[in-house]
């Protein structure tokens, strides 16, 4: 006999694993996707650190068993509304569903690096994001990447940056410039490629090892300093001013590509969901768990859970970890 | 460079600006350097556009130099711009605008302390009133008068005889905009186009017919800095400060740079013939150097008047290459006619720099 629905808001990679999960002990997911495909921002990414595994094969792989779960996409929820039963959840093409739990996973967005006006994204043609990079990798089309003799990679776009109003450390992005780093290397063998860094969060199994490899293997040449201006010369080339802080010194250089790093801050539809649901959320702008330690992916009612970016910065295995850890808890409520 | 880029940034960063009755404070640098630039404003506003600009000999310097130099404590600084203020409410005025981007800064920096700590305004009211027995309303408007120029750029370029056109070829002159760091660097919502791609001076030029150059050292400071230059020992930094600007700018070969700021038009203008001296290096057509002008200066001359009559005859590097270039009529006899057809002294002219 089949068990209850649970639905799940957000179709990226840990919507579609917690999903996978819950179908897998019996329940009928009910998966809703705001997007015209699942995925998230998995979709866009074409290898993934510290191994450089194929983003697509993984999505592929996530998404490839989706028998039991009733996925929706260009689903936008209307509303979502409590009951002593539980939940009502609206979608605007009509479609209505009731739950005992719902589950949001409803994710991240990319910092606006057109924030940080200094760097001048989409001011300067050749000044791209890593979202523009891994695009490129993906298809080799860009025009704004010509052949580059002089690379740069500036991390901390939106991150640990009070005056963009965002403390927190995206986590993935050190690994992210350092594996882009390498990558671009291998397709321009003569450019040099320099990275911008304030400190390299090489936390994670092997991140080292890819750093030391960037190093040695690739010559990538890392730069303890933020970049502090980007501008343009007459040949269109960026002219970037920067401070070497282990040297003590300014520099100036002109380059052929300029790639911002840009951070992870909460979604917009974490701030609607907090109004709706009466979610906590941090200083951050992300959901408040119940408790950060014991119970990271609930809430305080207790039949809505939250997981994977939206509570936070993750990488994607501590996000399908936790996509797996959200089912167990979901059919530890359901059972009582 | 993606223009559309900027003109998002400069719809983000508008300003609201009132039309008429402005309460209007003189820069103490300017009225020394180039003093019939706040002349050819009031003139502009008030017998051009018809508007009301009040001003009152009783204010003083808003000590902004005295500040920036550690000469004098904020709390000092403080109670000299509760009197500038003080005189506003008084004459019955809630607009205030200034002449001098130091002044702006230091107002906008004044406000927003009053604002994020109300103790401190309450002390400055205590202050003030043993000091003067004055009271003092916060303007409710405060806007630089390089806003002001902007805000009426389209009737003043209605009004205009000259268009910033080089007058042989039809195309649009090149112009260096250069802003103070004071204006917006500290304060981005308070200029118009925030602080990294200012749009005060652009939408002028721009409006007036010139195309304005994106340089790579276009956010440099001119050269002043306040204690680069007043402290002598410093003074090489002041001048390798411009000479860093002018070696950015030199491959776009701008007509003209135009400044908002009482010390930039100085520094670049006056500096220009000290790096020729020290290097042989000219960056205009022709051994002269690239004239520099308030922007009083450059709305005036579009407007037709008498290039001798807003000033143009005080600036080290000579403009009558730019007046040939637009088309404007001048008569080279009055260049040193002062007021009343009084002689002004006729300055030297150096051998380093073609000069007139």
């Amino acid at each position: 006999m089949a068990k209850d629905n649970v639905v799940v808001i957000g179709g990226g990679p840990c919507g579609i694993e917690v999903s996978r999960n819950l179908r897998d002990m019996g329940y009928t997911p009910i998966l809703l996707e705001q997007q015209s495909e699942l995925g998230g921002h998995l979709r866009q990414w074409d290898r993934l650190f510290p191994e450089g595994v194929d983003a697509r094969k993984v999505l592929k792989e996530l998404t490839s068993d989706l028998r039991g779960v009733k996925w929706f996409t260009d689903a936008t929820i209307d509303s979502i509304k409590k009951s002593r039963k539980g939940y009502t959840v609206n979608v605007d093409s009509g479609m209505t569903f009731e739950s005992k739990a719902v589950i949001l996973t409803t994710g991240f967005k990319l910092f606006p690096a057109e924030k940080k006006e200094e760097y001048g994204y989409n001011i300067y043609e050749r000044v791209i994001t890593n979202a523009d990079l891994e695009e490129y990798f993906r298809t080799r089309k860009d025009s704004r990447i010509q052949d580059p003799k002089t690379i740069g990679f500036v991390h901390c776009v939106g991150s640990r940056d009070e005056k963009a109003c965002n403390r927190q450390c995206s986590k993935v992005c050190c690994a992210t410039a350092v594996k882009q780093a390498s990558e671009i290397k291998e397709l321009f063998p003569e450019a040099t490629v320099y990275c911008f860094y304030m400190d390299l969060r090489m936390f994670g199994r092997s991140y080292e090892d890819m750093y030391l490899n960037a190093q040695k293997k690739y010559g990538v040449r890392f730069i303890r300093g933020r970049v502090s201006e980007v501008s343009e010369d007459i040949d269109g080339k960026l002219f970037v001013k920067a401070e070497d802080t282990l040297l003590g010194k300014p520099m100036k250089m002109k380059m052929d590509l300029l790639v911002l790093m840009t951070g992870i801050i909460p979604g917009e539809s974490t701030a609607q969901y907090s109004e709706m649901l009466g979610i906590e959320r941090g200083e951050d702008g992300f959901f408040a768990p119940k408790d950060t330690i014991l119970e990271p992916c609930r809430t305080k009612d207790a039949g809505l859970f939250i997981a994977g970016t939206c509570t936070g910065p993750k990488t994607l295995p501590e996000t399908l970890s936790e996509a797996r850890a959200t089912a167990i808890q979901v059919h530890n409520f359901l059972s009582k | 460079m993606i223009y559309q880029g900027k003109q998002k940034i400069w719809a983000d960063y508008q300003k609201e600006i009132p039309d008429d009755h402005w309460f209007y404070v003189r820069s103490c640098i300017r009225q020394n350097f180039f003093p019939a630039s706040e002349v050819t404003m009031l003139k502009i506003f008030r017998e051009m556009l018809g508007k009301d600009m009040y001003e009152t000999p009783h204010h003083t310097t808003c000590g902004g130099i005295a500040y920036h130099n550690e000469c004098i404590p904020q709390e000092t600084q403080m109670a000299i711009i509760a009197r500038q203020f003080a005189l506003m409410t008084e004459a019955g005025y809630e607009n205030y605008t200034c002449s001098c981007i130091t002044s702006f800064g230091l107002y906008c920096e004044t406000i927003e302390t009053w604002h994020e700590m109300p103790e401190v305004l309450e002390r400055t009211r205590e202050n003030l009133w043993k000091a003067c027995r004055r009271e003092f309303n916060i303007p409710k408007y405060l806007a630089h008068t390089s806003d002001l120029v902007f805000k009426f750029r389209k009737e003043i370029g209605a009004l205009a005889k000259y268009r910033l056109v080089n007058k042989d070829t039809g195309e649009p002159l090149r112009v260096v905009e250069h802003i103070g760091c004071h204006y917006a660097k500290m304060f981005p919502s308070k200029g118009v186009g925030g602080a990294e791609y200012p749009y005060v001076l652009v939408g002028m030029a721009e409006e007036w017919g010139g195309n304005v150059i994106d340089y790579p050292e276009r956010r440099h400071c001119c050269g002043f800095g306040f204690r680069q230059y007043l402290v002598r020992a410093n003074r090489g930094y002041s001048v390798s400060n411009t000479h860093k600007k002018f070696e950015s700018m030199e491959p776009f070969h701008p007509d003209f740079i135009v400044t908002n700021c009482p010390g930039c038009p100085y520094f670049l203008d006056r500096w220009q013939y000290v790096i020729a001296e020290q290097t042989g290096k000219t960056y205009g057509g022709n051994g002269q150097g690239i004239p520099v002008l308030t922007y009083e200066e450059m709305a005036g001359l579009v407007l037709g008047l008498d290039p001798w009559d807003i000033g143009m005859q005080v600036h080290q590097i000579a403009v009558e290459p730019l007046l040939d270039k637009i088309g404007i009529e001048y008569d080279e006899s009055k260049k040193y006619e002062g007021t009343g057809g009084k002689p002004l002294p006729e300055p030297e002219f150096p051998a380093a720099i073609r000069c007139c």
